[in-house]
């Protein structure tokens, strides 16, 4: 009769401590950042890595973002006569909401799950021991610069999304479907606020940048050391990210613009 | 020659992103336009502020020159009190300046209006605007309209 609730216990012990496990070692991984600042060329390998190499499903996924918010934006909004404030909506949502949110998904996808099996794989080829064994940290040679890599390419990626996501509304709003170029740019500027609205969102996808590294890099390290735990540690990265980006988010907009 | 590439990648994923922020902050958000932080205060009472909201613009003129920065309820005259933030070059407001609320369109968003009076002397910080309309609520128009016409019949 107690055995579902002793599972549900299991788990909820099994999930916290796995959830201790990640802070021992994250704590671990900032301990090894500031002595990365002497070898700043390890980090910056790993911004070509995670940061460089994700430009392009970032642009095209923000230019065709952009520009299907422009779109659906225009036919409601002219509705209702106003269609001259498509800037400032597609502006908006974009820097609250969709850039740093979508960018996090996608920079799951796209870095934590090559961050998990790169580390995962190091592991299984037992890359990590040897390290070890030559007296070299691997948490401080092959998981810190992951991970303050991961942290400064997500906002960056984030800002790109952003614009880039802004002038593909520009592009479908004004380009062609004939919205005042003029009143898209003003009525933007006048409703967007640079603190509440922009540095917000650089905020939120600070946060998701540590989330997501923080999640692949111990997925990574903590992977079973077969082709099959690999794997599946991979696509923990992913749904865990997911889950994490989308309820963090929720609880930073409650956060951060609930009170007005 | 990989890591000198990998450098000059990073060089310009770093300044792209930067480029990005600063088109955020400077086409995108007011920061370019408008600072918020520079500028003197003043107060206005109004009876009834519609839906004016803080960050709600103040025009002179139809020029932004400033925004809502607090609203508040005095329970003792029973009036709004609006405090509103001008920006400092906008300094040479008579003492007898008007305040209304107004309406950008018949549903856009609601806006302080000042109309400057002719007196000599200028708004300084803390001064409060004795001239003032309050918001026009669409309803109250309708419920007016409304009696005047079964009144007339």
């Amino acid at each position: 009769m107690f055995e579902p609730i002793r599972l549900i216990g299991e788990a909820a012990l099994r999930a916290l401590a796995r959830l201790g496990q990640a802070t021992l070692f994250i704590v671990q991984v900032i301990a090894g950042i500031p002595p990365l600042l002497r070898r700043f060329s390890l980090v910056i390998t790993q911004l070509y890595e995670v940061g460089v190499l994700s430009i392009a499903i970032i642009a095209v996924s923000a230019l065709a973002v952009g520009m299907v918010l422009g779109l659906q934006m225009f036919y409601t909004l002219r509705d209702f006569g106003s269609e001259q404030i498509l800037g400032q909506v597609v502006a908006l949502s974009l820097v609250r909401e969709l850039g740093p949110v979508l960018t996090g998904l996608l920079f799951a996808g796209r870095a934590g799950s090559a961050l998990t099996a790169e580390i995962g794989l190091m592991k299984a080829t037992e890359q990590l021991s040897s390290m070890e064994m030559m007296a070299v940290d691997p948490i401080k040679r092959v998981v810190a610069p992951r991970f303050l890599a991961g942290i400064l390419s997500m906002p960056l990626l984030a800002a790109m999304f952003s614009a880039v996501g802004i002038i593909g509304g520009y592009l479908v709003g004004v380009g062609m479907l004939g919205v005042d170029s003029g009143a898209f740019w003003s009525l933007m500027q006048a409703n967007v606020d640079f603190y509440d609205d922009i540095l917000n969102g650089m905020i939120k996808s600070l946060v998701f940048g540590i989330i997501i590294t923080w999640i692949a890099v111990f997925e990574g390290y903590d992977a079973k050391p077969t082709a099959e735990g690999v794997s599946r540690a991979t696509m923990r990265t992913v749904v865990h990210s997911a889950f994490a980006v989308l309820a963090f988010d929720f609880i930073l907009t409650a956060l951060m613009f609930g009170g007005s | 020659m990989y890591t000198r590439m990998t450098e000059i990648a990073v060089g310009c994923f770093v300044a792209v992103g930067l480029a990005a922020l600063v088109m955020l902050a400077m086409k995108v958000s007011n920061l370019g336009a408008f600072s918020d932080t520079d500028g003197y205060t003043v107060s206005a009472r109004f009876e009834n502020i519609g839906g004016l909201k803080v960050r709600s613009p103040v025009r002179l003129g139809g020029v932004r020159i400033g925004r809502v920065n607090a609203i508040s309820y005095d329970q003792d005259r029973y009036e709004a009190v609006i405090e509103m933030t001008i920006g400092n070059s906008y300094d040479r407001l008579p003492v007898d300046t008007a305040a209304n609320i107004f309406t950008s369109g018949l549903l856009g968003e609601q806006y302080i209006g000042l109309e400057p009076g002719a007196e000599e002397d200028y708004l300084a910080s803390g001064d409060v605007i004795e001239l003032t309309q309050s918001a026009i609520i669409i309803e109250q128009l309708i419920g007016h309209f409304l009696l005047n016409e079964s009144q007339a019949e």
